[in-house]
């Protein structure tokens, strides 16, 4: 019976992953007046793309070539990781909150490396700035969940969850509200989304992800792509995990109310991506900064 | 009701780390008005059971005063004033982010050496006065700007205030609304000096100031 719902689990994270793409766009445009693409959009770029052959620059190495695979292997692997509502994660251990996130910078490394290696001037910019955020994000989403892991007294995400009662969100909710705004921010930031970065620009001086996949193409790009889709899921669900803490006892009913709730989490992302311009460059440091700094003091709340 | 407290000093915190994080002096007037309302609601947060008269016009006052009044005179100010945002401070926006989280955690732990004189408060309330004080000090310092400088004073009122707010039941309302009177007095003079800064040198930047001096 654990084993089916792990399976479940796994087979909802991969199917209904870009589908939260999908919603945003559908939000962005129902905003700006137009009728948008399907929502099911994403599913059919990623589909057309995988059917489609790659061209691999005379100048690139392995390393270019591995970078796709690596990504999404390495984010299938954090999904392994990841309770869903009332779903357990397929593999739980103490201290696999660690190995998720460095799973996740790990799949950072590799998107850098293999963008570098094009010896493309733009990649490389675009690496760059992708390190430099990165490296802000990940303290923040790492000491964020190193304080719930103190609040609920589990090392592991599918206990940590499980642990989330509503009632430990009265006893300790100053530092659930800290994690969750440094939440917010790591997941617009980590997924590319407007105040950090605007996944719809291409071949513009601001962008950060679009840059590093520009040589990417064909199945080698459907892969990044559903990583990216897979990623933002991922990131999702530990936002909604923390923030929405729903235990009814009744599996269905918190299973749908974490996709119900993913579903909102793409309609307020939407919301952000429509009224708000991408702010500037030098300011985005300071905004993870800040991100870091809610979540260095929610730690100090729950050790104080 | 601690909740309620606690709640409060994590806002208190969070808009000093904004202040410390923010570049536009309009964004900065604002979250100090924020800062000021939601300070205005901790007496009656302290307060258990019914709430005085007393208690009610002094949070009315504070809420007046620091939410309405004092930023309507400094965004009036802003608007006389070319300048719009706090061009290269001492101390940049991140590092001042960093600092502030590091005074924080001595904040907290000065909380721990200085225990409240009534058991049961909020443990959070004497750190997040201390850090506000600290903050407004910090932005009084480190910004280059008269206007900046000045807001920097008025969040460094709100610390004493938030402390004064704690033991309030203890220390006579006539002292608190003598505090919030000089304040008062201290935001126009401060409206006033700026003005006729800005009006001699076309600029608000204290930190030429001391070339004056022959």
């Amino acid at each position: 019976m654990v084993i089916l719902l792990k399976i479940l689990n796994l087979a909802v994270t991969l199917t209904a992953a870009p589908l939260l793409l999908g919603i945003i766009i559908r939000v962005k445009a129902w905003f700006a007046g137009r009728t948008g693409q399907p929502l099911l959009q994403p599913y059919y770029d990623i589909w057309k793309l995988l059917r489609k052959g790659t061209v691999y620059s005379v100048s690139t190495s392995w390393v270019f070539r591995a970078g796709p695979l690596v990504s999404l292997a390495v984010t299938l692997t954090a999904a392994l990781l990841l309770p869903m509502g009332g779903l357990p994660a397929v593999f739980a251990f103490d201290g696999d909150f660690l190995v998720f996130v460095y799973l996740l910078g790990l799949l950072r490394f590799f998107m850098i490396v293999s963008a570098l290696d094009t010896g493309s001037s733009f990649e490389g910019m675009g690496s760059s700035r992708e390190a430099a955020f990165s490296a802000l994000c990940e303290p923040a989403l790492l000491i964020g969940l190193a304080a719930i892991a103190k609040i609920t007294g589990h090392a592991s995400l599918t206990p940590m969850a499980a642990s989330l009662q509503p009632a430990l969100w009265t006893a300790a909710g100053p530092a659930f509200v800290l994690v969750g705004f440094a939440l917010i921010i790591v997941f617009l930031s980590e997924n590319c989304r407007i105040p950090v970065d605007d996944p719809t620009t291409h071949l513009e001086l601001t962008m950060i992800h679009e840059a590093m996949v520009l040589d990417h193409g064909g199945l080698d790009l459907g892969m990044l792509q559903y990583a990216a889709a897979l990623k933002m899921w991922l990131l999702g669900l530990v936002l909604v995990g923390v923030v929405v803490p729903i235990h009814s006892g009744f599996l269905c009913l918190d299973t749908a109310a974490t996709l119900l709730c993913m579903g909102l989490l793409a309609v307020l992302v939407g919301i952000v991506e429509s009224s708000m311009a991408r702010i500037r460059l030098l300011r985005i440091p300071p905004l993870l900064i800040g991100a870091a700094a809610l979540s260095v003091l929610a730690l100090v709340l729950v050790y104080r | 009701m601690n909740n309620t407290v606690d709640m409060i000093m994590i806002f208190l915190v969070l808009t000093n780390l904004a202040l410390l994080g923010l570049s536009r002096l309009g964004a900065c007037i604002r979250v100090a008005a924020v800062q000021g309302i939601v300070l205005g609601m901790l007496p009656l947060a302290l307060n258990r059971g019914d709430i005085p008269l007393h208690l009610g016009l002094y949070s009315a006052v504070l809420i007046g005063l620091k939410g309405i009044v004092f930023p309507w005179v400094l965004l009036r100010l802003l608007k006389e004033l070319k300048t719009r945002r706090e061009i290269e401070p001492f101390v940049g926006y991140g590092t001042s982010i960093a600092l502030g989280m590091a005074a924080f955690v001595s904040c907290i732990w000065l909380g721990h050496r200085l225990p409240l004189p009534e058991p049961g408060m909020s443990a959070l309330i004497v750190p997040a006065a201390f850090f506000t004080i600290v903050t407004g000090l910090f932005l009084t310092v480190s910004r280059k700007k008269a206007l900046t400088q000045a807001i920097g004073y008025l969040v460094l009122e709100n610390g004493i205030s938030a402390f004064g707010a704690a033991v309030v039941e203890t220390q006579p309302l006539l002292i608190e609304l003598g505090i919030l009177l000089d304040a008062f007095m201290a935001v126009f003079v401060m409206g006033i000096a700026i003005f006729h800064i800005n009006r001699e040198f076309d600029h608000i930047d204290a930190d030429k100031l001391s070339s004056l001096r022959t």
